[in-house]
């Protein structure tokens, strides 16, 4: 008995070891469609074209910095190939690039698609066919869902939490006051709109004295500025993008009214929207913030700031570099890398998001000091961390703490 | 109407049935239908999903087909009939729990009755005002999907999500291949029905409203009736179009319906070849593919590269696939001989 033990048990013993040895071979080198010792293969779908092409240059910088991280030896040896369609934004025209990219072009993730109803129409088939959909560019609340969408992750603030922040602040500082509010009307808006009520909670009904939407196609929003005014409105919370900010902007002063002015992170540009619209009209506007606008002087001499005008000489010179989105892009891309690089010799789609979803700390060039980037199992919001921010001289002033505002979708 | 009434009576206005105008040879057609029912079972699910949208947009333009080739009239509109076919089969699916199957007639049947009603007041426009009137229900529609009150049932801006039939009856196939044999079939029933209206007394009537509208009314035609039911029937098909495209599609939302939408269908029809109904899915073809081969030409660019390819194909071909084919025919022919 005690022989056949011990044969036995040297049998197991033996079994173990070479099970050991070769998962740990495998565990070395794991690959998933898409990944190969010399390759990585990244999805992307933006706007090239159609209403939205202004963001298409969001691509344009993404495919810029992997080129460079191409150049400086790529990730772990392999290097990237970027492979972008353009969707018009529109959704049918999506799924068929998302099943482009799964199905004929195999790569092994999809990055940072722009847009909310676009990444809808894809979410359920990524999805379904467990290909990450990472970082995507949309600020919708709902992508913090690893529930019921374990393969979907987000990547910016959302417009929830970021308007819960300014609802804190003024329930904290101005609790009698009268609210007006501007929103576009549209998913956007009306994400920012619901999140703030969420935050004035059960005074919102009391405070909100008057709600003006308007609609994207509209030239002008005049009468809308006209009419919170002679709502007596004392606070003025604005969700607009950056034309009808500027617009805003303007008319407030043009008609003399003077309320405390909240301006949506969107329309936060200094070039595109304080510029327009006059430095002397948009003084003491409060807003918020995650990443260094490259138009505000007071990051001129910035390390980050210099590493980004490096990376654009080089690799992207005919970018506008008063344009957010190539900053917004910056930030993405390193964080794309960033995840990659924690994939180590696995690169399977699972070990993806295991990676993607267990970000400590994570400080990229670009962000503000002291915004970083976190994940976890449960939190599928990369960034959620914002600071106040108000419009002195012709710069932004920081104030506060950073402050977040994690909301779930 | 000139130019519709230029491009349909050309080149084949010398037999006097235009069955051979409007369609294809039996043998032909034998053969494009043997391609569409066995090329699935060569390729990847990607390429059975682009040849399923194919399908769908090649049965809109067909749909346009019917009202412009068939009554003369223009549409830009058609964006809109597709629209509310496609949110008819969604929210019937998603919020009745209907069988997808049975959402396509019910998204036919109300789209029927919309482009009825709405050609009753484009009845007394005609031509490019036509146009423009049927412009402005296109540029209306994605606005009205958003519409509060209709919030609940649509899903406002977010869209709704769709869930993809499987194959019934345990047949081994997967989701994307029972749906192109799905709109297979139908796509082929209502070819078969378009052509057989065409030929039929109404679809004389359209043809004598098209060439000749005094002269039509003249002959007994009822042109008030013919041109709204012209509108209807050209509505019901693009809806039930627009039912596939968002089971197809899996997802409504009104950035999926806009102008641009309406703009592709016309440009498909007039590149299949206008009253040609065979040149629908070579229409479809046309707007489904090049874009994305301008955009592998230049990604930057591609809005042009495609206006010059468009240009070409106008420029070499006016007549779009109809004039090939008839080339075609008749060097067949001189071979015979």
């Amino acid at each position: 008995m005690s022989a056949i033990n011990l044969r036995l048990g040297a049998f197991a013993a033996a079994l173990a070891l070479l099970a050991a040895t070769s998962s740990g071979a495998l565990a070395q080198k794991k690959y998933d469609t898409g990944a190969s010792d010399t390759e990585i293969k990244i999805g992307n779908i933006m706007p090239y074209s159609g209403p939205a092409s202004a963001y298409g240059v969001i691509g344009k910088t993404e495919e810029a910095y992997f080129r460079k991280i191409n150049a400086e030896g790529g990730i772990n040896g392999r290097k990237i190939n970027f492979v972008s369609y353009d969707d018009a934004y529109s959704p049918p025209k999506t799924v068929e690039q998302a099943r482009k990219l799964v199905e004929s072009d195999e790569v092994l993730l999809v990055f940072n698609s722009l847009g909310t109803p676009p990444n809808t129409a894809i979410q359920k088939y990524l999805n379904s066919k467990k290909v990450p959909q990472l970082f995507v560019a949309t600020g919708a609340t709902k992508w913090n869902d690893p529930k019921d969408f374990p393969w979907t992750m987000g990547w910016q603030p959302n417009y929830q939490s970021e308007s819960q922040i300014y609802a804190k602040y003024i329930l904290k500082n101005y609790p009698n006051a009268k609210i007006g509010i501007l929103y576009q009307n549209d998913d956007y808006g009306k994400d920012y709109l619901k999140g703030f009520k969420d935050g004035l909670g059960a005074k919102a009904a009391s405070m909100i004295v008057l709600e003006e939407s308007y609609e994207v196609s509209q030239p002008t929003i005049d009468s809308h500025i006209v009419k919170l005014k002679s709502s007596g409105a004392d606070v003025f919370f604005n969700i607009t993008t950056p034309k009808f900010a500027a617009q805003a902007i303007k008319k407030n002063m043009e008609i003399g009214w003077k309320p405390l002015h909240f301006l949506n992170n969107v329309s936060a540009s200094i070039g595109s929207v304080m510029k327009p619209a006059g430095f002397e009209n948009a003084q003491d506007i409060i807003s918020s913030q995650y990443f260094k606008d490259p138009t505000d002087a007071q990051w001129k001499n910035d390390a980050a700031m210099k590493a980004w005008n490096e990376f654009l000489d080089k690799y992207y010179p005919e970018a506008n570099r008063a344009d957010a989105s190539v900053m917004y892009a910056y930030i993405v891309s390193q964080g794309l890398v960033h995840v990659l690089k924690a994939c180590g010799d696995d690169l399977t789609r699972a070990n993806v998001m295991k990676q993607a979803a267990s970000i400590k700390d994570l400080e990229l060039n670009g962000l503000l000091p002291g915004v970083k980037v976190n994940t976890s199992a449960t939190d599928f919001a990369p960034l959620s961390q914002l600071q106040l921010i108000r419009f002195k001289g012709e710069n932004w002033e920081r104030f506060g703490e950073i402050l977040s505002g994690d909301v779930g979708g | 109407m000139s130019a519709v009434e230029e491009v349909v009576t050309e080149a084949p206005a010398v037999e006097a049935v235009p069955k051979r105008a409007m369609t294809l040879g039996l043998g032909t057609s034998l053969v494009v239908l043997g391609a569409l029912v066995l090329a699935p079972l060569f390729v990847k699910n990607f390429i059975i999903f682009q040849m399923t949208m194919l399908l769908i947009y090649g049965l809109a333009v067909l749909a346009l087909n019917i009202l412009t080739g068939g009554s003369g009239q223009f549409s830009l509109g058609q964006s809109a009939f597709y629209a509310v076919g496609a949110y008819t089969s969604a929210i019937l699916m998603e919020h009745a729990g209907m069988n997808y199957a049975l959402t396509l007639p019910i998204a036919g049947l109300i789209c029927f009755a919309f482009g009825f009603a709405f050609g009753q007041p484009a009845l007394r426009l005609s031509g490019i005002y036509l146009a423009l009137a049927t412009f402005a229900l296109a540029v209306a529609m994605p606005q009205l999907l958003k519409l509060h009150f209709v919030e609940h049932w649509t899903g406002g801006v977010q869209g709704l999500v769709v869930t993809k039939p499987d194959a019934p009856f345990g047949l081994p196939m997967g989701q994307d291949m029972w749906l192109y044999y799905f709109t297979l079939v139908i796509t082929i029933g209502i070819y078969i029905a378009s052509v057989n209206l065409l030929r039929s007394r109404s679809g004389r009537a359209f043809m004598a409203i098209r060439d000749n509208e005094i002269a039509a009314s003249a002959m007994g035609v009822d042109v008030a009736l013919y041109k709204t039911l012209a509108f209807g029937v050209s509505a019901g098909i693009t809806g039930v179009a627009g039912g596939l495209g968002a089971i197809a599609v899996q997802f409504v939302a009104p950035d999926s319906y806009t102008i641009t939408l309406a703009i592709s269908l016309f440009l498909g029809m007039v590149v299949g070849g206008v009253g040609w109904l065979p040149g629908s899915i070579v229409g479809a073809a046309f707007i489904i593919f090049v874009p994305n081969i301008a955009e592998s030409i230049s990604k930057g660019l591609s809005g042009a590269v495609f206006g010059v390819l468009l240009f070409i194909v106008i420029f070499l071909v006016p007549h779009g696939a109809r004039q090939i084919a008839i080339v075609a025919q008749q060097v067949l022919s001189k071979f015979k001989k």
